[in-house]
């Protein structure tokens, strides 16, 4: 039954806990000799106080946006993926591929080419695992983990040997052709006569995020497919007796989620590097994590969270140039909400439960009041969802 | 007995709310060393509740216990124990993959070091087996023997622990009528030997039966406490309900039609390689109720779950004369419901409900697919499904009647209701129903068996599974009785009664079906 | 390939065989009480971490065996506050302990020692060094003269740290003390039915924590066992996902000790292996040195896959604690 109001539960209990993993930032920043107040006004100033500072918090909310989808998406089948990290690895193969051997005619054509070769080459990164879950039933957080590392090696093996130019040194692909360069804010402004910043950064795939957004909360909450997957997730004896099959569910969710994690890879591949490095995802796969946890596991949340992280990202990469507080301080921020908002989770809900029950109980009905179950108040039918009181 | 000794067992002004639900309000009982006290009431009465505060499963919000005249406080099972009470609880709390020895064992060892504590444990479980007649095998595992040695078991295991007083929640629910009978005799002797009983039932053959007191409970309050000897069956299902209720249902006679199902040899052999249905066959045809009796766990499930879709199984099915794909591409629950065979299958709240989802998402659960469902071909047309479900509650008097409403937010027979709704309303020619009353009220009970009632009338075939016999006796057209797997026989209601429906549930065979 | 060279595979074997044995019965510990635990790796980079640092300022490698205990459990201490005391999420639990153990190592690395995320190189009696046994053979060319059970005795069985032959005496123990005890019993019993140990009169909360705890302390060995005997100091990210790979062995044993040795052997050789030998030739085909690195993790893989035999965890894994109503 549910005790507290729904605005509470989806908007109280993580900015609690977003609070109280703020606070702890705050102290693990003193501790190691720093002002956490300049901590932070050198982090804002570095981030939204500039249009080079948009511009790569908005930047990174992309790679999150698309990380936090994929956890979100899998979340919802009840399924953890922390694979985001190989799947968006395996993406930026896809998008290589796509853009090095053909010679597309337009931009906008080679991005269709390379959304459809990242999202193809992340699902299926993710289509082993979830293989091995729903018919194996392997466990697929150590599965997805391991193909993390798989998709490492393999990466490290194709750009030492055959995807580097001939007498390049560093791992890493050929340019790709210049004609696919996607169009940026700096570009557009630029254009408008408005004195931009001198790096590229966020692109047009901040906009496909945004779709990607839109799509995941229509497939959801829209179509069947969604459907079948929030049923399952709920309950997968349910979702046999009403003939959803497990197997099968399980690995259309788990690629619609590593699809959204390679879907990063056209921000990262082809929207900055221009070509394919070794570690091209630092890390955002696990800030999906994060992201999906912060962000309740729905769309609008997830890009609400994606932004702060954004932020954060962008101000920590400020923080490490500009005060002796390494980047590493993001890894801490990430794990205190993680730890907050995921597992804690209760320990804010609980005394929140406890005060939101003491708030209405004067408005229930005396105890010796007839019991019908009163139309307006089912939690208050002595059964309740009792089953054996 | 003189009075001035102090009862057994006194609760004062008892109260127990988990969240907003109340589930017990300033409850007093009085009990009586060496008696055996019932313990009424209907599902979510708040019985079980009670008697978990007692025995320090959960703490009350308020009140005081007193054990033998004085005030104890039990804040915690060890401190139940220390009490010298004992609960064997409906769902029995049992370590699968420890042997008799060890479940005995946890909790009361003698020392860090496990080998002494074992075989001293040993040698007093056959003294106390030899004593009241509870023989088991020390080193069986729980996971290999059947329900009514765990039961032996979780009442040795109070034994052991030296209880004087022993709280039983729903003991017989599990057993045969031979095995309940054996319980009570052992019971019986418990009683003699000066412990204090008390039994929760709903049952009121029971109480009827074997108790000396017994109290009633009504949602969360206690509503009498009569001397058994002085009350009688109609009296108690009345302080129970707090009205008068109809005991049986109506039944026309059937008009019985062409056949519906016919099951052939159907085998089902689950992972670990347990043969669960050996073999069986019936049929149903239209218009008419088979009900399927049996103790839980003799395949009735296997069973549902074979003709819903969801298990494979070797075998023939026919269903209006054609085979059914029991182990293809077909088999699955979708194909079932194209084929025009619903279920409300034996637990809604972990098959036929998805408990986060509002009622309306539940009212398509399983009919997902319907083109009436769908906008287009992407999306389902959720405005569809809300007004069909607006509709289908007020048919079916849901309350609250509302579509926007959490499944988990009904009470147990609103939820049936709704899925009942859900699958009556689609006019099936086969309906599968399991345990159509299972923690559900009894005004709700009238309300679900007339609806069945209704089905039947209107020509549709029924399998009816519940391990309630009167339920079965009071709506089948003939009964089929399971056991181990196997049908052991099939009987008219008219032509059969209790003991003998008691004996092929226990696996005795009569003459051959 | 000739004797010596198999031996010293093996002497290989050990060394990097006794941080995922440890790491392996700490996760048998927690998990026997119900409490899945993937943040075994972030308790070892931790303790990892602080014992090296604590060993570097106090010179003495016990010391910083303590500190890197300490620092384990203090994780432990969060991931039982989040998953027995809140009823947490035990996954998201450990995927955060992970988190936070890789940020802060680093953070506060660089705060103490401005060494870019490093201690200082341990020596001297901050180590753990090896001890040679009586009559061991200690000089290369010596053992290569040597007959093989001298080989045998001076390179496999001689010259390993203290921290080695206590890591092989944990699995008797650990045996001993899951079957044999009373506070055995009552972990196993937890971590199968705690509604059952629960109206027994014991304390689901107290043998869970007590269990975490146990694992917070093995965790912490095999943290400071890498840091302050394997290698001479911390590094970033040196535990090198071992605790997810000892995961994969704990399911692999089948949650069991004595096979959580074999187990753990097993990686051990292939890490070994992929150590000795960079290139290696497979029927005529060089494979790879990144498929030899992702060797473990592939075989994990097919581990969990079971096509090695079906393992059943614990059932009440993961799932946390809550009466029925």
């Amino acid at each position: 039954m549910d005790i507290m109001p729904k605005w509470a539960e989806v908007f109280l209990v993580p900015l609690i806990s977003l609070i109280l993993a703020a606070i702890l930032s705050a102290v693990v920043i003193l501790a190691i000799g720093e002002n956490p107040i300049d901590a932070v006004s050198i982090m804002i100033k570095g981030s939204v106080l500039s249009v080079r500072g948009w511009g790569y918090t908005l930047y990174y909310a992309t790679n999150f946006i698309f990380t936090g989808l994929c956890v979100a998406v899998a979340f919802h089948a009840r399924l953890f993926n922390i694979g985001g990290e190989g799947q968006a690895a395996l993406g930026g193969l896809g998008v290589a591929l796509a853009l090095l051997f053909i010679p597309w005619p337009h931009w906008s054509i080679a991005l269709a080419a390379a959304t459809v070769a990242a999202a193809a080459f992340g699902a299926l990164w993710a289509l082993i695992p979830a293989y091995l879950q729903a018919a194996r039933g392997s466990h697929i957080v150590i599965t997805t983990i391991m193909f993390n590392f798989m998709a490492s090696g393999l990466l490290n093996y194709l750009l030492s040997n055959s995807l580097k130019p001939i007498g390049q040194s560093d791992p890493a692909t050929a340019k790709f052709n210049a004609a696919f360069d996607l169009p940026t804010l700096n570009g557009v402004l630029t254009q408008m006569g408005y004195k931009a910043a001198r790096d590229d950064s966020v692109n047009i795939t901040f906009l496909v995020a945004i779709a990607a957004c839109f799509a995941v909360w229509f497939l959801l909450w829209r179509t069947r497919l969604g459907y079948q997957i929030r049923a399952f997730g709920q309950s997968e004896t349910a979702a046999k007796y009403a003939g959803i099959k497990p197997v099968r569910i399980t690995m259309i969710a788990m690629m619609i989620s590593g699809g959204l994690a390679g879907l990063m890879a056209i921000n990262t591949v082809m929207g900055e590097q221009e070509r394919l490095v070794l570690n091209a995802v630092e890390g955002a796969g696990f800030i999906g994590i994060a992201v999906a946890l912060m962000g309740r596991s729905h769309p609008f949340g997830v890009f609400l969270a994606a932004l702060l992280f954004g932020f954060l990202y962008q101000g920590g990469a400020e923080l490490a140039l500009w005060t002796n507080i390494p980047r590493e301080l993001i890894v801490v921020i990430q794990a205190l909400v993680i730890l907050f908002t995921g597992a804690l989770d209760n320990m804010v809900r609980m005394p929140l439960e406890r005060l939101f029950l003491r708030l209405r109980k004067p408005e229930a009905p005396p105890p010796t009041a007839p019991p019908p179950p009163g139309p307006t108040r089912p939690d208050h039918t002595p059964e309740g969802t009792v089953k054996e009181a | 007995m003189p009075d001035t000794q102090p009862p057994a067992i006194e609760l004062r002004g008892i109260s127990k709310a988990f969240g907003p639900v109340q589930a017990n309000k300033d409850i007093n009982l009085s009990v009586k060393r060496g008696a055996i006290h019932g313990i009424i009431g209907e599902n979510g009465a708040g019985k079980s509740t009670l008697m978990s505060i007692l025995y320090g499963f959960y703490k009350a919000d308020k009140g005081e216990i007193l054990i033998s005249g004085q005030i104890t406080h039990i804040p915690d099972s060890q401190a139940a124990i220390a009490a010298g009470i004992g609960m064997v609880f409906q769902h029995f709390k049992l370590v699968q993959n420890f042997t008799v020895l060890e479940n005995v064992v946890l909790g009361a060892e003698d020392g860090a070091l496990l080998g002494p504590s074992l075989s001293k444990a040993r040698k007093e479980l056959t003294a106390l087996a030899a004593e009241y007649g509870l023989d088991v095998d020390p080193d069986a595992l729980i996971q290999d023997i059947g329900v009514g040695m765990q039961q032996r078991v979780e009442i040795l295991k109070a034994l052991y622990r030296q209880a004087d007083i022993l709280i039983l929640d729903e003991p017989t629910g599990v057993l045969t009528p031979a095995e309940a009978d054996q319980l009570f005799r052992i019971l019986g002797r418990l009683k003699e030997e000066g412990k204090t009983i008390v039994l929760i039932t709903h049952k009121l053959r029971e109480i009827m039966e074997i108790t000396d007191t017994v109290s009633v409970m009504r949602r969360g309050e206690m509503t009498a406490t009569v001397e058994t000897a002085t009350t009688s069956p109609e009296a108690l299902a009345e302080l129970m309900v707090g009205r008068k209720v109809l005991l049986r249902v109506e039944k026309k006679p059937a008009k019985v039609g062409a056949l519906v199902l016919e099951v052939r040899d159907l085998k089902v052999t689950d992972d670990k390689g347990v043969q669960k249905l050996r073999g069986i066959s019936f049929d149903i045809r239209a218009g008419e109720i088979l009900g399927l009796a049996g103790v839980a766990g003799n395949g009735q499930s296997e069973l549902l779950e074979v003709l819903g879709g969801y298990q494979k199984a070797k075998g023939t099915i026919r269903m209006n004369g054609e085979e059914i794909d029991l182990t293809g591409r077909h088999s699955d629950a979708q194909s079932r419901r194209a084929r025009g065979i619903a279920h409300v299958p034996e637990d809604r709240h972990r098959e036929g409900l998805i408990l986060e989802f509002q009622a309306w998402e539940n009212m398509a659960f399983g009919y997902h697919n319907d083109p009436k469902y769908q906008k287009n071909a992407l999306m389902m047309d959720n405005d569809a499904i809300r007004a069909d479900t607006a509709e289908k509650m007020a048919r079916f008097d849901v309350r609250p009647p509302n579509p926007l409403l959490a499944a988990k937010s009904f009470s147990g027979g609103n939820q049936q209701k709704i899925v009942l709704a859900r699958e009556i309303e689609r006019n099936p020619d086969l309906l599968l129903i399991g345990q159509p009353t299972r923690g559900v009220d009894i005004g709700a009970i009238e309300f679900i068996h007339q609806q069945i009632m209704r089905l039947r009338d209107e020509g549709k075939a029924i399998l009816l599974v519940s391990v309630e016999l009167e339920e079965i006796m009071s709506l089948s057209d003939r009964i089929a009785v399971m056991f181990d797997g196997q049908i052991m026989g099939e009987r008219l209601p008219e032509k059969t009664d209790e003991k003998e429906l008691g004996l092929l549930m226990a696996g005795m065979a009569g003459e051959a079906a | 390939m000739d004797f010596l060279t198999i031996i010293q595979v093996l002497d290989g074997t050990i060394r990097l065989a006794i941080p995922l044995l440890l790491a392996c019965l700490a996760g048998l510990f927690s998990e026997r009480a119900g409490i899945f635990d993937i943040g075994l790796e972030g308790k070892m980079l931790m303790a990892a971490f602080f014992s090296a640092a604590v060993a570097y300022s106090s010179g003495n490698a016990w010391i910083g065996l303590l500190a890197g205990i300490a620092a384990s459990m203090a994780l432990s201490a969060i991931h039982g506050i989040a998953s027995i005391t809140f009823r947490g999420n035990q996954l998201i639990s450990g995927v955060a302990i992970n988190f936070l153990a890789a940020g802060l190592t680093v953070l506060i690395a660089q705060d103490w020692f401005s060494q870019g995320g490093r201690t200082p190189q341990l020596s001297g009696a901050a180590r753990f060094n090896a001890i040679e046994l009586p009559g061991a053979l200690t000089r290369i060319r010596d053992i290569r003269d040597a007959g093989p059970f001298m080989q045998l005795y001076s390179e496999l069985i001689s010259g390993h740290s203290i921290l080695v032959y206590l890591g092989f005496l944990t699995v008797p123990l650990t045996w001993w003390i899951l079957f044999r005890t009373r506070f055995g019993l009552r972990l196993r019993a937890v971590g199968e039915s705690p509604e059952a140990v629960d109206t027994a009169g014991v304390s689901v909360v107290g043998l869970r924590f007590a269990a975490v705890a146990i694992c917070g302390i093995l965790c912490g060995i095999a943290g400071a066992y890498l840091a302050t005997a394997i290698q001479a100091g911390f590094t970033k990210d040196m535990t090198a996902n071992r605790g997810y790979i000892a995961l994969a062995a704990l399911i692999f044993a089948k949650w069991r000790p004595w096979y959580a040795l074999y187990a753990c052997l097993l990686f051990g050789l292939f890490f070994a292996i992929d150590n000795r030998f960079q290139n290696i030739e497979f029927f005529g085909i060089g494979l790879p040195v990144q498929f030899m690195q992702s060797l473990p993790y592939i075989l994990t893989v097919v581990i969990l896959a079971g096509f090695v035999g079906r393992a059943i965890p614990p059932r009440a894994g993961g799932e946390p604690y809550v009466k029925e109503r």
